[in-house]
């Protein structure tokens, strides 16, 4: 028998049966379908309760239908597949949804007069008024707050990659571990036994330094892994070369790793930008413009959310205010990602 | 401005294992010296204590005597940083410094060390380069960054950047091993040029090599895992190939080993 006949006669080992490109959607939308079929007959209302049993269905169908068509190991990798699929929209369903409502909502009395006037003549359950004084408040506490946290945070992990050994920085570590796990209320509470030791009113400052021990623990973790990331073959080159130490880290090791630097502080002051513990408590909040932070009681967006939130009565006007400055707060973070991850790229080498 | 070495009863440990042990030899300035042996011998480990790269490594701790000309590198006083600009060294992986432009990269030593005059900079960097064989492929694109350049010529650059400091011993582990044969080639040629004025150490695990760009060569060898590496013996080039006077080196030379 020729080797061609045999090649007839045999299906080929290489090529299974496949399952359309676009069976995975047409079985997304049959369960979907499903989904609400059962959903509508069975009387349940709750859109989340259809979805949980759209996805399960979404999961069985590529399940069974695979197995069927392609066989079982191609069914497992299908499911593997669109439970990552899941767990995504799981992921971004809510982040979706909360950006959709505050823009939504938010929009609503968002604009110049908003953005450049303080809550000084307007009650709170009056329309009108503004968030100059809480973005004010903010840009002073966490610029500060950076001011210190930052460069403690970099030295520190300076510290820790390039020099630490031993008991110390065991012990360093250990702290900075222990600092990541603290609540924001704790290291407010901290802040405000001292002030109460040396008997001091609420100021921005105060907001300040409670912020920083926040930021702190965030920027030792982001800065250590980037500067783990310089390859050891760098530092050795430049050593080899008769540079000391010191000026191997400033001038090889950090210009190397500062895009990553810089991205890791920029995530640490989007985090702390929300922080409102703290700042109620050391801050206190402020109808009026206070331009000093280390003299008398600020305002902050996170704060003024939600005074405007608890102290209205429910009055709309308070409500919409709250979500437009939710609406800047969120858009403030998400500038600092973006410059964030510009930094990254533009530093990255190449 | 090349100078001697002179080593005697040199013994380097990581912690508390002992990689080399007892080794003494003379490194002839305006020569090379090869060093030869199986992997794990320590001969990256003992190039790296003759410029006191060795204690970078935490728990790197080395005894014996290293003279640099007349001087114990290991002696009381004397500064790391110093000696390291005397005795360069490149690596077996090209490294280039990837935020720096080619020019920045040669410039690098002098730059970071500070005492450099600007007028005299670019004059250095070309020289650097030409003494590299690189000028005539770079000299247009100096401002473009080093880890653009291919495998052969980041090395080249990585050579160029160790003799701009002007060093008086060159170093180089391995420093073809990453590299085609063309670019090895190169090198090989470069380190010809590179012997009229440093004084060159180079480890190398082919044997071609060392025979083709030698004077001396060095074989080290250990007992067996886990034992520290020692020098077995160091003589003229041509002697350790054709008439070696310890059996392992034959074995070893000739593929007969373990
Ligand atoms: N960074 C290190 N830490 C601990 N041991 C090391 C380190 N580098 C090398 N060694 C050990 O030292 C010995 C010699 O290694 P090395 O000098 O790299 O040998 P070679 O360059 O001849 O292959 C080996 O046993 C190796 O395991
Ligand atoms: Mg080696």
């Amino acid at each position: 028998m020729s080797t061609a006949a045999v090649a007839h006669k045999r299906p080929s080992t290489l090529r299974g049966a496949r399952l359309p490109s676009w069976s995975p959607w047409a079985i997304a939308a049959g369960s979907i379908a499903a989904a609400i079929g059962i959903g509508a007959a069975a009387g349940l209302h709750s859109r989340v309760q259809w979805g949980v049993i759209a996805a399960i269905l979404f999961v069985l169908a590529t399940y069974g239908i695979a197995a069927r068509v392609e066989g079982r190991r191609q069914a497992k990798d299908r499911v593997a597949t669109s439970l990552v699929w899941v767990a995504f929209l799981l992921a971004v369903v809510p982040l979706v949804s909360l950006i959709w409502v505050t823009v939504q909502r938010g929009v609503k009395v968002l604009d110049v007069y908003f953005l450049t006037h303080s809550m000084g003549v307007v009650a709170d359950s009056q329309p009108g008024g503004g968030i100059y004084h809480a973005i004010l408040g903010s840009l002073e506490q966490v610029g500060l707050a950076t001011l210190i946290g930052a460069p403690i945070g970099v030295l520190t992990a300076i510290y820790l990659v390039e020099y630490g050994r031993g008991r110390l920085a065991k012990a360093v570590t250990f702290f900075v571990d222990v600092m990541t796990g603290i609540p924001s209320i704790v290291a407010g509470l901290f802040i405000l036994s001292l002030m109460l030791m040396l008997d001091m009113q609420p100021f921005g400052f105060a907001g300040s330094l409670a912020l920083a021990i926040l930021m702190m623990p965030v920027v030792v973790r982001s800065t250590e892994e980037m500067l783990k990331l310089v390859p050891n073959e760098l530092r050795e080159a430049s050593l080899a070369l008769g540079v000391p130490k010191w000026r191997t880290i400033l001038k090889v090791v950090l210009p190397t790793s500062i895009g990553g630097i810089t991205t890791g502080i920029m995530l640490a002051i989007a985090r702390i930008a929300g922080e409102t513990a703290p700042v109620l408590l050391l801050v206190f909040g402020n109808q009026f413009i206070n331009a000093n932070p280390f003299e008398g009681a600020q305002a902050s967006l996170p704060l003024y959310i939600y005074q405007q939130y608890s102290n209205s009565a429910g009055a709309n006007a308070a409500y919409d205010r709250a979500w437009a400055a939710s609406l800047t707060l969120i858009a403030f973070v998400m500038i600092l990602n973006l410059v964030a991850r510009g930094i990254a790229r533009w530093k990255a080498p190449r | 401005m090349a100078k001697r070495i002179d080593v005697s009863g040199l013994t380097a440990y990581y912690g508390s294992h002992k990689a080399i042990e007892d080794i003494s030899m003379t490194v002839e300035p305006r020569s090379v010296t090869a060093f030869i042996g199986p992997s794990g011998c320590g001969k990256s480990t003992f190039l790296r204590t003759l410029n006191r790269m060795h204690e970078v490594t935490p728990g790197g701790r080395v005894e014996g005597k290293v003279l640099l000309d007349d001087e114990d590198l290991y002696g009381a006083g004397i500064d790391p940083v110093s000696v390291r600009r005397e005795v360069g060294m490149v690596f077996q992986r090209p490294n280039p410094f990837p935020t720096m432009s080619i020019f920045d990269n040669v410039a690098a030593g002098l730059r970071l060390n500070g005492n450099y005059r600007k007028a005299e900079l670019n004059d250095i960097v070309e020289k650097s380069l030409r003494g590299a064989n690189l000028w005539n492929e770079v000299k247009d694109r100096l401002n473009k960054p080093g880890s653009g350049l291919s495998g052969g010529q980041q090395q080249r650059l990585c050579i160029a950047r160790a003799i701009a400091v002007e060093p008086k011993v060159l170093l180089m582990d391995e420093p073809c091993s990453a590299l085609d044969p063309i670019s090895t080639l190169a090198i090989e040629d470069l380190i010809g040029e590179l012997k009229e004025r440093f004084t060159i150490v180079i480890v190398t695990h082919n044997m071609q090599q060392a025979a083709r760009v030698s004077d001396r060569t060095a074989f080290f060898n250990l007992a067996g895992v886990g034992q520290p590496g020692k020098l077995i013996e160091i003589d003229e080039t041509e002697r350790i190939f054709s008439n070696p006077s310890v059996q392992a080196t034959e074995d070893y030379i000739s593929g007969r080993f373990g």
